[in-house]
Order: structure tokens, then sequence, then C-alpha cells
């Protein structure tokens, strides 16, 4: 083979390669792309009702309650000025408390309850995910128990 | 004392480092032998001031001198001295030391092993690892001083996190950093070959050693990871494409394209740019991943503490050495001489498919992660881009590299006869199909594509692989002699591919069917999953050196035979006042069993988590397969030092085309 053809042959591999790859990498891009919001912004109706999103928060105190098949649960989280419900069903992970910075993943049933699937807190009781501790500075309700890493 | 020691020694390894990565650079293009000479004591003494200072901050924290910042904050007096130790590294300031120092100990291999290597060759070497070595030192020493004191003294420390107080994590992120800063010895060769016209076999034979054992700690490091965090963190999986799993994934992907282009590059001369590149994107890689892992722009499990200013420093650094080493590329490349020739059909042109899937795999991996952060950025909105992109991404890539790794191997180089090939794969191939259908059908649901195809393809991979050993065994006259006679470099290839479809096969079945249940259970209570029974049993107080816990009994039995009896424990850590829980697991090579204690509901109530998992084991095994894989083609003959110094003159001498400058 020619050293050109066969240049051409190497160029038109790896083109197909990247191709393939942004084909499928596009492809998954669009649907699995979770926007974050926060509660007022769910409130206000900015959040997708069709696929899922991610909200984080405060869990608000005292506001945990578990249903009696004793795995599902429902808290409220908030930003300050808005609340929304969050129902889950499963074991929270171990830094979950009351009072606490939470994001979670999940989406918008139709009686406006958040239910999630995924529930993250951090591994650090002071830290809070940069999302929440950014949206609860913005309304002016951080705890001053907050310590700021981003400092 | 030994903070102002260890402060003291890093400034000297610093200066050490300041002398390596100048004066030999400087001594190889203008042909002074002492100053070419110098970089291999300065790096030898960089690595003694750089062990000293390390050595200093382990001191620190055996001796709990919570006057010291870094200490008070990550150590506590009734942390056990083991975890005392590890907790050296346990955060970032010791981490980069921890790299620095690793950094340094590669330093000192390259400057002990000279062999053949020419002299202005090895000052350059030398000289690009000190200029690392230079960047890193500054990195510690202005952005993230470990020995920073504390005023006033507190009386005890803040403790390690407890989530690293288990021994999975002591030994996970040395074995990281030796695999990540191993990468820079690679690197270092080819920008050294670039810089003084040395892209020669010589230079792809030194270099092939040196990525292997780099790829071992790396594949190491990762297999360690993911176990950690599906015993440790309670959720059952083993890889959750965290921003930083991905980061130390993609330097894996590229080191392992690198291994396979340097195959081509060093027995025929191929891709000799593409091979000095991916040695590029290996390196860059590297640092990117401890850019992301350590500047606190992600949110993850790992980015415990952040600092921007850190951050901006390591992205400066970054930079420079992927601006600096590109444009060396830019300048020297058009220089370089593609010496082979081949055909459509040959190993080359397999290599090369196998380094544009591996490549393409890595950059679709970049774009996940970083994607997020450019957006963030920009303040366009804060996303983060889910699992399901990875997996539906990344596997179409991969399976065609899990088809074509065996069948590789069967082909010649340069030029190969497809009908030939495909004479020797007639029935092979139906018989690994059949084999799948079979298995899956029998033990699964044969309509799940997923199980089927992932099934089959292992077992082609480890048919193919054989195959191809065998067509060598069978030239000898016996079975054992044939097999010794081959190179223990073949075996090792072998060997590897035979782990990814180990590997393989464990994703699919415990992706497949792995069975999870979130249930109510009080004491007495039992509940059933996948034909095996859990009894909770009791729950009773437990008290550990720094925690105190809840430990829950559980029973497994099947049938009427009792299979394990699991402990779990919710531990509660004295001075984090973090909750951990630790979960139980009956290990086996067919199947998990694992238990985690949720909640408490009431006094004798708790939520419990419980899973099966069947071959989940395999994932783990496979990687420490490909592992003794690495190790059986690094031992190999050819890279052995007398050796490598013998068949390295000879090409010089007979083989080495006539260089153009």
């Amino acid at each position: 083979m020619s050293p050109r053809r066969k240049r051409m042959w190497v160029v038109g591999l790896i083109v197909l390669g990247v191709g393939l790859a942004t084909f499928f990498a596009l492809k998954a891009f669009q649907k699995n792309l979770l926007y974050f919001y926060t509660p007022s912004q769910v409130l206000s109706g900015e959040a997708p009702k069709a696929y899922p999103f991610r909200v984080g928060g405060l869990v608000v105190q005292g506001s945990l309650k578990r249903e009696t098949n004793g795995v599902t649960l429902q808290f409220s989280v908030t930003d300050g000025t808005a609340t929304i419900p969050v129902k889950f069903s499963g074991i929270l992970p171990d830094l979950f408390r009351e009072g606490q910075g939470i994001i979670s993943i999940g989406r918008l049933d139709k009686s406006g309850v958040f239910e999630a699937s995924e529930v993250l807190a951090k591994h650090d009781e002071n830290y809070m995910p940069p999302e929440v501790a950014e949206s609860l500075k913005n309304k002016g309700t951080l705890p001053q128990s907050y310590k700021d890493y981003k400092k | 004392m030994m903070a102002e020691f260890g402060h003291f020694t890093l400034i000297l390894a610093l200066m050490m480092a300041l002398i390596q990565g100048t004066l030999p650079l400087i001594g190889a293009s203008r042909n002074i032998k002492s100053w070419m000479l110098s970089g291999l004591y300065a790096g030898r003494a960089q690595f003694l001031f750089l062990s000293l200072s390390f050595g200093s901050l382990i001191c620190c924290f055996i001796q709990n001198d919570f006057s010291v910042l870094y200490v008070a904050e990550h150590s506590n007096s009734d942390l056990p001295l083991y975890y005392r130790i590890a907790a050296t590294w346990g955060a970032h300031e010791g981490s980069m030391l921890l790299w620095a120092t690793i950094l340094a100990f590669w330093t000192l291999m390259v400057s002990s092993i000279q062999g053949s290597l020419s002299l202005d060759f090895h000052a350059r070497v030398m000289g690009i690892m000190g200029l690392i070595s230079l960047g890193m030192g500054l990195f510690v020493l202005l952005t993230s001083n470990p020995f920073t004191r504390l005023v006033p003294v507190p009386l005890d420390g803040h403790d390690l996190n407890p989530l690293l107080q288990d021994f999975g994590m002591t030994i996970h992120p040395p074995m990281l950093y030796m695999g990540y800063v191993g990468l820079s010895v690679v690197f270092s060769f080819a920008i050294a070959a670039l810089l003084g016209n040395h892209l020669d076999s010589a230079w792809a034979r030194w270099s092939r050693p040196w990525t292997l054992i780099a790829w071992i700690f790396l594949t190491f490091g990762i297999t360690l990871g993911s176990w950690w965090a599906y015993y440790e963190l309670g959720w059952g999986g083993w890889w959750f494409w965290d921003p930083v799993e991905n980061a130390s994934f993609m330097p894996w992907l590229v080191s392992t394209a690198l291994l396979h282009s340097l195959a081509a590059t060093e027995k025929r001369g191929a891709f000799k740019a593409w091979t000095v590149l991916l040695a590029i994107f290996a390196f860059s890689l590297s640092l990117l991943g401890t850019f992301l892992v350590r500047s606190g722009v992600l949110t993850s499990v790992h980015a415990f503490a952040s600092d921007p200013t850190r951050g901006s420093f390591i992205l400066v650094l970054l930079g420079l050495v992927v601006g600096g080493s590109l444009t060396i590329y830019a300048l020297r490349a058009p220089k370089i001489r593609e010496i082979s020739e081949y055909a459509l059909v040959s190993r080359e042109s397999l290599l090369l498919v196998n380094n544009v899937l591996l490549v393409s795999a890595a950059a679709s991996i970049l774009l996940g992660t970083l994607y997020p952060l450019v957006l963030d950025a920009l303040k366009l909105g804060k996303i983060s881009v889910g699992a399901p992109y990875f997996t539906s991404v990344f596997a179409p890539l991969m399976a065609p590299v899990f088809l074509l790794a065996g069948v590789a191997t069967l082909v010649g180089w340069r030029e190969a006869s497809l009908s030939k090939l495909l004479r020797q794969l007639r029935y092979l191939g139906p018989t690994c199909l059949i084999l799948g259908i079979a298995l899956t059908a029998v033990f699964w649901q044969v309509d799940d594509l997923k199980t089927l195809s992932g099934l089959t393809m292992g077992i082609w991979l480890v048919a193919t692989s054989l195959l191809s050993l065998w067509n060598r065994i069978r030239l000898r006259k016996r079975f054992v002699e044939g097999l010794l006679a081959q190179s223990t470099s073949f075996l090792g290839m072998t060997t590897a591919h035979i782990g990814i479809a180990v590997f393989l096969i464990g994703v699919v079945i415990s992706n497949g069917y792995s069975q999870e249940s979130v249930v109510r259970l009080a004491i007495g209570d039992s509940t059933d999953l996948a034909g095996y029974t859990f009894t909770f049993r009791g729950i009773e107080d437990v008290v550990g050196p720094n925690y105190k816990a809840k430990e829950a009994t559980f029973t497994v039995t099947r049938g009427s035979s009792e299979e394990a009896v699991l402990r779990t424990e919710k531990r509660i850590y004295k001075v984090q006042r973090n909750n951990m829980t630790e979960a139980a697991i009956s290990p086996g090579l067919t199947r998990d069993l694992y238990v985690a204690l949720g909640d408490p509901i009431d006094q004798q109530t708790w939520s419990v988590r419980v899973y099966y998992k069947p071959f989940v084991r395999l994932i783990w095994l496979g990687g420490l397969i490909m592992m003794a894989g690495g190790f059986l083609s690094v031992i190999d003959k050819r890279y052995r030092l007398s050796h490598l110094i013998r068949s390295v003159s000879k090409t010089q001498t007979l083989q080495s085309p006539p260089r153009h400058s």
C-alpha cells in the first residue's frame, strides 16, 4: 500500500472512531445532564416536570418522618425562602442530619413532592455542597457554623 | 523542631530540583560533561532531602505534635498508631508532599539506571524530571506547606476522617501516586528524545518497562479504590463514575494505549510521533487528575478540603507542562521519520484501532468530567453528568476492544493474510457464541442480551488469547517445552488479556443479577433475598479505640445450611461525631452477601440494606490478573539491564536509521 493510501486509511479510521465516540457522547449527553435548582426555583415552576434534576438546600429541623413500612422517608428542604417536600425510599447516607445541607437527585411528581432517587450528604459536618452554599449565601441564610473551604 | 527540620529539608530539596532542572539541560545542549552529570547527583540529593522531609512529617504525626496545623487538623491522640502514620497522606498537604517524594524516588531510579543511554539523553531526562520536581516543590512550599505551625496549640487534634480509617484507604493513595508519577518518567523520556532527536527503537525499548511499571501501579491503585468504595461506602457499588474516579481512569486508558503503541514503536518503528503524543497526554492527565481532586472544583466524595489558589497553581503548572511539551512536539514532530510500512491487515493496524478506541473512550470521559466545570466557570448553570452518560458511551467504544484484543495477537506484524486468520477462527467463533448462549440460558435468561454479549465477548477474548499462545507452543514437540520457550512478556500479555475477560464477565453478571433490598427488621425477623435468608439476631454496643458502635449480628442460611454470620456496625467517631456504616460482607467467588445497617427505627427495629452480588469478586480479580500480566511482561529478559545494554548498543550501531536534521 502506498504511504498516501495508508495515511488516508489511518485518518479515516481516526475520524470514524472520534465520530462514533462523539455520536454516542452527544446522544447520551442530552439525556443525562442533571441541572441544579433551588427550592425557590422549583416552587416558581422553573424546574423541569418531565425529567430528573437535582435540588439542594438545608434539611428543615424536625421535618424528617418515616412511613409505617419503615423504609420510606419524607423530609423538607429549604433555601430560607422556599421549602419543598422530598420523599425517599431507602437508607439515608451516614452524614444526613436535620439542619444540614444535602443534594438530592430525582423528579417532581404531580402533587409537587420531589421523589428522590438519591440523597447525597457530605463527609464532614460543616461541609456543604458548593451549589447549596452559594444559593444560601445569595439569600443571606447561610448558617454561621458553615466553614468556607473555598476562601 | 521536627517540623522545622522537615521544612528546611523541603527547601533544600527544592534547591536541588532547581539545579537538576537547569544545569543538565544546558549542559546537554552545549555538550558540557560536568553539567550533564550534575543532574544525577542533584536528583539523588533531592530524594535524600525529600525523604527526610516526609519522614519528619510522619514523626510529627507519631509524636502527636498538634502544634503543626496539618497534624492538628487530621490526627488525634486516640487514633491508633497505624492510622496516625497513614494520616500523613490522608489530606491535601501531606499527599502533595508524598507526590513530590515519589517523584524524587522515580528520579533516583532513573538516575541509577543509565545503562547504554547516551550521556546527553540521560541528562535531558533528568533535567525534565527536575523541572517537574521544581514545579511540584514550589507548589507544596508556597500553597500547601504541611509544616505550618499553629498558635495557640490545641489540646488535641481534629481527627482523621473516619472514611479514611481503613486499610484499603491507607495504601490506595500511595499506589495511585506511584502510577501517576511513574508516568512522568515516560513523559521525560519522550520530551528528552524530542529535544535530542533520539526517537529510535532504543528510546522505545527504554520507555516500555517504565510505562509498564507505572501502569501496574495505576491498575493496582484503581482496583484498590474500587474495592474500598464497595465495602466502605456501604452502597454496594464498585464504580460510580465519580469525577475523581474518572480522573484516575483517564490516565489508565491512555497509558494502556501507550503500552500498545510503544510495542509497535519498539518492534517496528511505527507510530513514533503518536507514541510521543500519548506519553505527553498520559502524564498531563495524571496532573489533571491531581488538579481535579485537590482544587475543590468538584463536588465529590474525595473533595474533602479545597482551596482555589492551589487549584490555579496546578492549573498554571498543567498549562506549562501541556503547552510546553506540545510546543516542543510541534517544533520537532515534522522531523520524525516513520520508517515502517504496513498493510491494512496487520498487527500495526489493529494496534492503531486499539489506540483510537482507548483514546476516544478517555476523551469522552474527559468531556463528561470537564463539561460541568466549564459550564459552571462560564456561569451558564450548574449541572452534573449522570453515570448513565458514561456507561452508554463507554460500553459501545470498548466492545470492539474486547473483540479484537485476542485476535490482534494472532495477526502478524507488517502484513497478514485475512483468509488465513478467518480459517483459524472459523470453528472458534461459533463455538464461543454457542458456549455463551448456552451458559446464559442455563444460569440466567437467554433473552438478556447484555449478559449474553458480555459473556460471549469474555469467552472469545480468553479463547483467542489462548489460541495465540497455543500456536506458539505447538511449534515445539512437547507442551511444557513449548510453554517454557515463550518469553515472559508474551505470557504477560496473554495473562493481562485474560484479566480483562475476567473483569468483563464479573461486570456483566454482577450488574445484571445483583439483588438489593431495603427492609425494616426487628430482632428475630428475617428477610429473603435471592434464595438466601438473612436473620437479624441481635444488636450490642461495641467500643473501639476512637469510636463507639452498635454491632448487629445477622445469620445467613440457604435451605437448611448456614452460609455466613455477618456483623455490621454503625459507628460514631468521638471527635468528628460522624456516623459511619461498616458493612459486613461474606465474600465468595460466585457471590457476595452484603449487609449494611441503616437507621434505628426504635429500640429493637432497624432499617437494613441487604445485597446479593453474584461474581462481583471477578471485577477485582480481573484487575489483579491484569496487574500480574504487567508484572510478567516487565520481568522479561529483554528489559533486564545487562540485556538492555547489549541489545541497545547493537541496535544503535546496526539498525538506527541515518539521522536527518
